[in-house]
């Protein structure tokens, strides 16, 4: 017995982060969510959530979060698709991936100075004869900035079905007389799809809970999911409602998780 | 930063005056290389101990909580982990922030290095106990070796990983205590500054050196599986 629980020694750092790291946070919000702001347990923050404030702010995140989604799908699907025609792919990727590796704060700072008042884009729109706009702060800078960060992650698992695509099925498509409309319909979009489901798993849960760009770029208009939890417990400092909105969250991040969920078929 | 005159460093020279910043970085830097280190350690320890699980089920289920951090989002690690430290009684600063670091660059070393494992021919370990090895040195001469290019890229991920975290951070940092990314979001608020710009500058060329030491060791590690096989 001795013997035996040394040898298993090694296993206890492990097992405690699970323990301490994954089930006890998991807990611990769901605990925090039965009290309210005076730390009387209550029912009352799921009676809050369903009142139109959250629940019209539960919508607008969705939106915003679909609006992302199918904007990055529909620039990343055609740059995977000639990505896959390219002669140097892997470099190709690689210097597409790139973005992604450099802090996420940069990238924000960056579009500050691009879509500000006296930015580039503003410049640009001065010498074309358009005049000096208000970007910044709006829904639309909101939207373009996410995309830009999101293609990436989009981009990456629709490559990867993409390439493991047997072209003898396109041939065997163009053979029985398919137009090249009928063979993305019928034969490639199908077949991709578990990487357009994967993608939009890493683009969709990720949008609902953005909260810096919210703030940086949309300037506060835009309230998502996420920069409610973080208003809630850094701001008003009410736990009760914050860790209320994060359990929705997470029941939402399950089911989306199970509609697309993938499932491995022999192909 | 609109009238553009002319090429100059000052703004680095400022960078570099900024005490505050400076130790800033540092404590980011050390955060990163702590938290890579010992989430290594662990993280290794954990691949092991999934490799010694042998039902199916329970591998599964380890796995599934093994990923949960990956796919949950920021903000929810965040706010769990308040809650978590506050409940603990640890006071918000450098060692929440090390934690947490830790806790969530943990479950990327255990997929870095848990298919290296699974690929190792479990007749290696035979053989070195037929040879009248003992587990230590079965571990520490014939497991190890194999799935160093593993840990070696489960340790520049959770680098990585570390270095580029915000939100996370951004819960756990109490007052008086601020990494990076954090410094650049509560500057960034209150407008465009030249000295970020400098900053972001090397940061970038930072990330873009450790992007091509993370790229040099995988391709190594191609070089090494095929001189293997052959």
């Amino acid at each position: 017995m001795e013997n035996k629980l040394t040898r298993n020694l090694y296993m206890v750092p492990y097992a405690l982060w699970i323990a301490l790291f994954v089930i006890a946070p998991i807990i611990l919000v769901l605990y925090y969510s039965f009290f309210d702001i005076e730390g009387n347990f209550s029912l009352i923050n799921y009676q809050n959530f369903f009142t139109p404030v959250y629940l019209k702010m539960t919508l607008s995140s969705f939106w915003y979060a679909f609006l992302i989604t199918l904007f990055s799908l529909l620039v990343a699907y055609p740059t995977a698709y000639l990505l896959t025609k390219t002669k140097h792919k892997q470099l190709w990727l690689l210097l597409i991936i790139v973005p992604s590796w450099i802090n996420l704060l940069l990238k924000a700072y960056a579009f500050l100075g691009i879509f500000g008042t006296y930015g580039v884009t503003n410049n640009f729109l001065e010498a074309v004869g358009i005049g000096t706009q208000q970007i910044l702060f709006t829904d639309f800078s909101f939207i373009f900035v996410s995309v830009y960060i999101f293609i990436p992650f989009m981009i990456l698992p629709i490559f990867n079905a993409l390439n493991e695509l047997n072209p003898t099925l396109i041939d065997a498509a163009n053979d029985l007389g398919a137009s090249r409309w009928t063979t993305f319909r019928r034969v490639i979009f199908p077949l991709t799809l578990d990487g357009v489901k994967a993608g939009c798993q890493v683009v969709f849960i990720p949008a609902l809970s953005l909260f810096m760009l919210t703030r940086l770029i949309a300037g506060n208009r835009v309230i998502t999911l996420g920069t409610a939890i973080e208003q809630h417990f850094l701001v008003t400092q009410d736990w009760g409602m914050g860790s209320t909105i994060a359990v929705f969250l997470i029941i939402i991040m399950f089911l989306f998780m199970t509609i697309t969920g993938t499932r491995k078929r022999g192909i | 930063m609109y009238n553009f005159e002319g090429f100059t460093l000052d703004w680095y020279r400022e960078l570099f005056q900024d005490t505050r910043l400076l130790i800033i970085v540092l404590n980011t830097l050390v955060i990163a290389l702590l938290s890579a280190l010992i989430s290594t350690i662990i993280g290794v320890l954990g691949a092991l101990s999934i490799y010694q699980v042998k039902k199916r089920r329970a591998k599964n289920t380890i796995l599934s909580l093994n990923n949960v951090l990956i796919v949950s989002p920021d903000v929810i690690i965040g706010a769990s982990f308040l809650i978590l430290f506050t409940m603990a009684g640890i006071r918000l600063g450098f060692y929440s922030v090390l934690l947490s670091h830790i806790a969530f660059s943990i479950p990327i070393v255990v997929l870095m290095v848990l298919p290296k494992l699974m690929e190792m021919s479990p007749t290696l370990i035979d053989a070195a106990r037929d040879l009248g090895a003992s587990r230590w040195n079965v571990l520490t001469k014939v497991i190890l070796p194999f799935i160093t290019p593993g840990i070696f890229a489960g340790f520049f991920m959770a680098l990585t990983y570390s270095l580029d975290d915000f939100a996370v951070t951004f819960f756990v940092t109490g007052n008086g205590f601020s990494t990076l990314s954090v410094e650049i979001y509560s500057l960034a608020r209150r407008g465009i500054s030249l000295n970020i710009n400098a900053l972001s500058t090397l940061l970038f060329l930072f990330t873009i050196l450790l992007v091509v030491i993370y790229y040099f060791i995988t391709q190594r590690n191609k070089a090494q599986v095929g001189g293997i096989r052959k």
